[in-house]
């Protein structure tokens, strides 16, 4: 086997600390579930429907995992090998999508790929009639919309962890394209695809509102809407325990499968000298860049700006309330940031150290679980005896982190693998204990990574409108919660304002710590 | 640390004002936000009671009285505010609702006898559309018409429910069949009527399911009479919306005075304008300006509680299998 071949890497430091972080996170995950099977008076069955809903769920979910992997691979490549003017404010918003409330993305998407959108005012100029948007297409569109940013950065950072003296290697050996696959490419992507792969599939496995909306009807049903149903429509318990724990199967499978067909073979020590690249210098090579460059670049931009202009109107008279609500958000965002640190650092160390699979699986739980099962098992948890508005805010931010922690982990593991890989035996050499190693080697040298996973939760847990909804209290609203609000009060320009805003303070607290994290370093 | 000390506040403050009694309400989020009636009810009430009145948002509709029933007895709700008739028989059966002893001159279209929850507002079910364009006429028209409609999902939204009850009232088990007519007008279901709304304002459909009171808040509040609501004459469904008291309760008295201020003018006067919905009693200086321009329908239409929620599951089962296919 190969597993045997690879080299061990030396404990330098502790790993029960990664393993109690990844005990809690289950903890809390399973927990919740039972909390809640446990309120039920029976557990009930698969009825009809549900097995429809499973089933156009896993369609969907395999299909948008899919393609916004297998369209992130030559975007990824194509940003890796040029250097443009924009090209890093390119990346940071690349971001984007993926923390936009849900319905102000719906809404930039439909401006541009609805009926009445650009694209078929533009086919309309050509005499062709409105571009379909509503089905099957229009679910994956939506989702790859929202998740090849996600794809693209870290295949993109898998190719930044291929050491510089790699591609030195393959410039003097004139490596053609094919050579280069084989060499850089094939290798790095049988490492990161699959995981990334796993974490959309998970996330697409939880939609609701994105695939009903965009499905166009109720055959657009997925399990989370079920679960949905379950809770308000019938308040069936037993059923949304039973719904969730098959979310919850089917994401550990793929979590396990995910696992299987990744391998870890590294590519050797490096310098950490400044990657130059000489491949892809003809022709052909910069026309096919640039094209997934701006492919890329429109199919996610159009739609951001679709929203930027509905916004701008709105921002000028934003209520007071809003800026209370901003207030809020900033609040559980850091709360949630400082927690992902707190479980995503050390579990990620012992999933380097070789303890992967525990890690693996906890961090993907946070994608699987249901956030209404979580939010509604934490508060049958502690209704009892703690007063649910009490906990509103760092409830809501311990849920954030959960969902944030398998994004977090897919960025931190490669490069703490590395690092501890090449440099354990020195520092046991040099009887270093575990808190200097985590002080000296190994936090300066996963600096970026930090910063990025920092970043992404932050903004995540800022656009995320999550369990507070279960928790709030009317004077106590986070920014997502207040752009629905404004919705619900006919008062759309208002909430687009603050939408746009929301997204402005997600991707300026997404840039400070991703671009903290890589001063003095090239990214 | 900023949060702790908030915290502590809250505590402090809580403690201060222990000896004034408190009557919790439990309603939907967009009551309690300060564009809805929430904040000039709470003032107009706690000039009148000498008590601490406290809107809790705790979801909308079915999640609302989910929400009561997760708690139980426990709760610290005394009141709550939001359900409709499509819910008020399952209330019911969880024994969790006092019987109340309301009374007013209601100003429905129907007559009302409930013996647990009393009413404070009302709607018809309506379309939305641009003022300036052709509508059908009623349900069968608008199936054979090539106009698209935004609908939102019975299993998550009230008007989404309300659209199954007023297709069901109207036809009765010609039902699946209009289902299946109506099925390449709809554009697409969303989960909740802001999304739908949203669609509508951005030019994805013609119409949408609202209220025929939507007008009225372009009317009112942004000055546009760009927007209606069309008539059908088969009727239109309504919405009753209404509070009940908790039976486990710590306020009953106070509770009970809150739900007759709930007919009183105070309360009412505030209704039109902030939940954009008929007032359930008319306030003595009559509707707002620019509610006579909303259109009224000939006949309303309304399953009783029973017959609501008995039909609900029969009814889904029919629209999810007509626009299925």
């Amino acid at each position: 086997m190969a597993r045997s071949a690879q080299p061990i890497t030396l404990p330098v430091v502790a790993i029960w600390p990664g393993t109690c972080a990844a005990l809690g996170v289950a903890l809390l995950v399973l927990g919740t579930l039972v909390a809640v099977a446990l309120r039920a008076d029976d557990l009930s069955g698969f009825a009809a429907a549900d097995w429809a809903a499973l089933r156009f769920t896993l369609v969907q979910a395999c299909l948008s995992a899919f393609l916004s992997v297998a369209l992130a691979i030559p975007v990824a490549k194509a940003l890796a090998r040029r250097r443009f003017f924009g090209r890093r404010v390119l990346i940071t918003l690349l971001g984007a999508p993926f923390i936009l409330p849900v319905i102000v993305a719906i809404l930039g998407l439909l401006a541009v790929f609805g009926r009445s959108g650009w694209m078929s005012d533009l086919l309309g100029l050509a005499g062709l009639p409105p571009v379909q948007i509503y089905g099957l297409h229009g679910v994956v569109i939506a989702h790859v919309f929202f998740n090849l940013p996600l794809a693209t950065r870290l295949i993109l950072q898998g190719w930044q962890e291929i050491p510089a003296e790699r591609f030195r290697l393959a410039a003097q050996l004139n490596a053609g394209p094919r050579a280069m696959w084989q060499l850089t490419e094939a290798p790095m992507l049988r490492q990161v695809v699959p995981g990334t792969a796993a974490v959309i599939f998970a996330i697409c496995l939880s939609s609701f509102a994105v695939a009903l909306t965009l499905g166009g009807g109720p055959k657009a049903t997925t399990i989370e809407l079920a679960i949905y149903q379950a809770f308000h429509f019938d308040f069936d318990l037993g059923r949304a325990a039973m719904l969730s724990g098959v979310q919850l199967v089917l994401t550990v499978v793929a979590a396990f499968l995910a696992l299987k067909a990744s391998s870890s073979e590294g590519f050797g020590a490096g310098l950490d000298r400044a990657v130059i690249r000489w491949d892809g210098k003809g022709t052909c090579a910069r026309i096919i860049d640039g094209f997934w460059i701006a492919a890329a670049a429109l199919f996610l931009m159009l739609p951001l700006l679709a929203v930027l202009i509905s916004g701008l109107p709105g921002l000028v008279s934003l209520p007071a309330s809003v800026w209370g609500a901003t207030w809020v958000s900033l609040q559980v965002a850091a709360l949630s940031t400082v927690f992902l640190l707190c479980v995503a650092l050390p579990l990620s160390a012992s999933i380097a150290l070789g303890r992967k699979r525990l890690g693996e699986v906890a961090g993907i739980l946070g994608l699987a679980a249901s956030p209404l099962v979580i939010g509604t098992g934490l508060f049958v948890m502690v209704y009892p005896y703690i007063d649910p508005f009490l906990l509103a805010l760092p409830v809501t931010a311990l849920v954030n982190m959960v969902m944030a922690l398998p994004f977090a982990l897919r960025i931190l593991v490669p490069r703490m693998r590395q690092v501890l890989h090449h440099n354990a035996r020195l520092a046991l050499a040099l009887d270093m204990n575990g808190r200097t190693f985590w002080r000296r080697v190994l936090l300066p040298r996963c600096r970026a990574q930090i910063g990025f996973a920092a970043g992404l939760t932050a903004a995540l847990s800022l656009g995320d409108l999550g369990v507070i909804a279960l928790f709030a209290d009317p004077e106590v609203a986070t920014l997502p919660l207040q752009v629905y609000r404004l919705m619900g009060a006919y008062r759309m320009e208002a909430a687009q304002g603050a939408a746009l805003l929301l997204f402005v303070i997600s991707m300026g607290a997404f840039w400070i710590l991703d671009r903290g994290g890589r001063l003095h370093a090239e990214a | 640390m900023k949060s702790l000390i908030l915290a502590s506040a809250t505590l402090v403050a809580t403690a201060a004002s222990a000896d004034t009694p408190q009557l919790v309400v439990y309603t939907y989020d967009s009551f309690v936000s300060e564009w809805g009636p929430g904040p000039a009810v709470e003032a107009a009430f706690e000039a009148t009671c000498d008590c601490d009145l406290k809107f809790v948002g705790a979801g909308d509709g079915a999640a609302l009285l989910a929400r009561i029933k997760l708690e139980g007895e426990r709760s610290d709700a005394d009141i709550v505010l939001g359900l409709d008739t499509n819910l008020t028989a399952a209330a019911k059966e969880t024994g969790l609702f006092a019987p109340m002893s309301v009374t007013a001159e209601y100003a429905l279209p129907i007559e009302w006898k409930d013996t647990h929850f009393a009413p404070y507002d009302w709607g018809y079910f309506a379309f939305v559309h641009n003022a300036d364009a052709d509508v059908p006429s009623n349900l069968k028209a608008l199936g054979e018409s090539d106009v698209k409609i935004v609908i939102q999902d019975p299993r998550s939204s009230t008007p989404g429910l309300g659209l199954l009850m007023w297709v069901k009232a109207a036809y009765a088990d010609e039902a699946p069949a209009i289902w299946e007519s109506l099925s390449d007008n709809i554009v697409t279901v969303t989960k909740g009527w802001s999304e739908a709304y949203g669609l509508f304002l951005e030019g994805e459909a013609d119409m949408v399911l609202s209220y025929t009171t939507s007008p009225a808040y372009h009317l009112i509040a942004e000055n546009d009479d760009s927007k209606a609501a069309a008539l059908f004459d088969e009727g239109h469904y309504m919405q009753v919306e209404v509070a009940g008291k908790l039976a486990a309760s710590d306020q009953p008295e106070l509770a009970d005075q809150f739900l007759q201020f709930m007919v009183s003018d105070a309360f009412q006067s505030v209704i039109p304008t902030t939940n954009w919905m008929y007032p359930a009693v008319t306030p003595s200086e009559g509707l707002p300006q620019g509610f006579e321009t909303l259109v009224s329908p000939e006949k309303s239409l309304l399953l009783p509680e029973e017959e609501a929620a008995s039909i609900r599951a029969e009814a889904l089962d029919e629209w999810r299998a007509a626009l299925s296919q």
